[in-house]
């Protein structure tokens, strides 16, 4: 009975949410608000049809909710996995039988092997049943997270991918729609990936979108500028607004708050236009230090940077990845 | 000039609202249901063709919003997802035709929503009455935010957070989505009275605050207003027009075209102020650019392989 209960108030915020986004008539139920439902600090919010937001301390999950069982694309942290169970168990009691994750970076990933522990693999015909959800990721990240990359990101072979591609998009249908996890070329990292849910019509973004942030290009995993810009048009593409630019489809980032596509199209304005003006000033022969003082985030500042990553930071990003020798940024897959 | 005098300004402007609310009988004002037409009066930089390019005056903006503007190219219009915007709910009433409805909640009667929709691209918009709390902050943002009213005497004062990212004016200065708007609406007879205070801690250094008044239209039917989307010019792939710093070739072009001198232009908070005319009289008048404006160049577009994009056929 408490997953009953747990199931009407999540149908109630769902509907409240749907209404909210389209300005249209009240309901009788609750107002959409943040819930917690013993969840710790891991926050619910409903996406569209079965697909739900999932808020945690260090990013964000997007959950798949079905007859199928449950479909996770990030673990958020390792510290965080167990709020992230919980809040999943307060959406469905059917096992968690897929993690996907969009790249191999710790705040994405680090709850591989606890959510993964949490959930069953079913098998058929003579293949071995059992054991934990399966975990899909794109082949670079593989490689990280199993140590054969000499990355930072290994972790012990409970949270590694059990599944993983190398062309651009692997297909699976699950919980009544199309799943597609589409490779995103070198731009957070060499291992990115989105996931479109396409009859929910949302897309789990990872961090190629980090709409609370400047994008942060890590280098030293094959991420660049203008793969990153790449990505971001590529979710343009791929989103469809209901009515006045607003709504349709809707994109849950690696970081920050539900968007649509003009929100991702307002990012990736800022994006192409910082990294323009820094390509102007490296063509004016200017070194890193005179393009930083410069100021070539000045007007994006207060809206995009942080501490942890500020204007300059993202402003140096931009100028290593345009003047790295060529294929620097864009490698292959290391096979 | 100090911050004093303004903040008396300020505050009488809101009183003289909420003294004109409680005047006039009680309940020609509680009820906005019905039709409205924009009487147009005031800033007409706000409402028919709109501002020139680089037409800051008036506005309390920081530095970080006259760069935004300054960066700003109206072709930016012709970009797919920039096409079928809608003005946002602290923007829209400045020239749109104005209709208004609310929802009762049918047992106990009471007020559960005011609704507005305006006539450009017929935007609606809730105002929630029955106490509810707004979103968490990862919730979406949308153009018209999410709003809850209450009433203050006869005046219905509405708090709105969760905004998409918009401007201030349609010439691209920004309004950053950590915006919160605060309006009033007061009824006084056929007169309807919309003040909107915008206060936004990245890009105003003061709250901006504007008053528009509607007159009651009983005649007046929302026509629809559709919007496709539709390629027109063809650019390479990525591109998105905008002028490099420097590289704006309109910012004097607007006060010289209007003889007036360039300071006002560029906006800030004290170009609000009637003390501010004393000042004009002494600053000289702006020189159109040397260039013709047509000679403008945006940013060099970027090639599609640079985009990171796979090169496109001609979509025509």
């Amino acid at each position: 009975m408490k997953t009953s209960v747990a199931v009407v108030a999540t149908l109630a915020i769902a509907s409240a949410a749907s209404l909210f986004a389209q300005g249209a008539a009240p309901a009788a139920g609750p107002a959409p608000a943040a819930r917690t439902d013993g969840a710790g600090a891991v926050h619910v919010w409903p996406v569209q049809r079965n697909i739900y937001a999932l808020f945690g301390p260090g990013g964000n999950s997007t959950v798949s909710i079905g007859d199928d069982g449950v479909l996770v694309v990030d673990t958020m942290t390792a510290d965080a996995a167990p709020d992230l169970i919980a809040a999943i168990r307060t959406l469905s009691n059917k096992p968690i039988r897929w993690i996907i994750n969009t790249h191999s970076h710790p705040d994405h990933t680090g709850g591989n092997a606890v959510v993964a522990r949490s959930g069953v693999y079913i098998a058929t015909g003579n293949t071995r049943g059992g054991g934990g959800a399966s975990i899909l990721a794109f082949e670079n990240a593989l490689m990280r997270l199993n140590g054969s990359a000499g990355s930072p990101d290994k972790v012990p072979e409970a949270g590694w991918p059990t599944d993983s591609f190398f062309v651009k998009q692997k297909d699976m249908f699950f919980n009544g729609e199309p799943v597609l996890t589409m490779h995103q070329p070198s731009a957070h990292t060499d291992a990115d990936a989105i996931v479109f849910f396409r009859r929910s019509d949302v897309i789990a973004a990872g961090d190629v979108f980090t709409p609370d942030r400047y994008p942060v290009i890590d280098a030293a995993e094959g991420g660049s500028i203008n793969g990153t810009i790449a990505a971001l048009n590529t979710l343009i593409e791929l989103a469809v607004p209901e009515f006045n630019e607003e709504g349709g489809t809707m994109i849950v980032p690696g970081h920050g708050r539900i968007c649509d596509e003009s929100d991702v199209g307002d990012y990736r304005d800022m994006v192409t236009i910082v990294r323009d003006r820094v390509q102007d000033l490296i063509a004016k022969k200017m070194t890193l230090a005179q393009v930083k003082a410069a100021r070539p985030t000045f007007d994006y500042d207060g809206v995009y940077a942080t501490p942890s990553f500020t204007g300059d930071m993202f402003v140096e990003a931009v100028y290593r990845s345009l003047t790295a020798s060529p294929g620097a940024a864009s490698r292959s897959p290391a096979r | 000039m100090n911050g004093r005098p303004r903040a008396r300004r300020l505050a009488a402007a809101v009183a003289a609202c909420a003294l004109v609310s409680t005047a006039a009988p009680a309940f020609a004002q509680v009820d906005f249901s019905g039709a409205w037409g924009a009487r147009l009066h005031e800033d007409n930089l706000e409402r028919g063709g709109g501002p020139e390019m680089n037409e800051f005056e008036g506005l309390p903006i920081n530095a970080a919003d006259r760069m935004r503007g300054d960066s700003w190219s109206a072709s930016l219009w012709t970009v797919p997802e920039h096409q079928c915007i809608p003005h946002p709910a602290d923007y829209g009433p400045n020239f749109s035709q104005l209709v208004m409805w609310s929802d009762v909640d049918p047992v106990t009667k009471d007020v559960v929503a005011w609704h507005t929709e305006l006539s450009w691209m017929n935007p609606v918009r809730t105002i929630w009455m029955d106490g509810r709390p707004h979103p968490p902050a990862w919730a979406p943002h949308t153009w018209q935010g999410f709003s809850t009213g209450k009433w203050e005497g006869d005046m219905l004062t509405v708090e709105t957070t969760h905004l998409k990212p918009a401007y201030v004016r349609r010439n691209g200065l920004a309004r950053s989505e950590k915006a919160a708007v605060r309006e009033h609406f007061i009824r006084n007879g056929d007169i309807l009275t919309i003040v909107t205070i915008v206060t936004d801690p990245v890009y105003l250094t003061e709250p901006y605050i504007k008053s528009r008044n509607f007159q009651f239209d009983p005649g007046y039917r929302m026509t629809p207003y559709p919007c496709s989307v539709d390629v027109e010019i063809d650019r390479p792939a990525g591109e998105i027009p905008h002028y490099l710093p420097g590289a704006n070739p309109f910012i004097s072009e607007a006060a010289a075209k209007h003889k007036m001198p360039l300071e006002p232009a560029r906006g800030g908070a004290e170009t609000m102020y009637p003390e501010y005319m004393e000042r004009m009289k002494t600053l000289p008048t702006a020189t159109m650019p040397a260039q013709p404006a047509a000679a403008g160049t945006a940013a060099p577009p970027a090639s599609p392989a640079a985009v990171g994009t796979p090169a496109r056929t001609p979509e025509r």
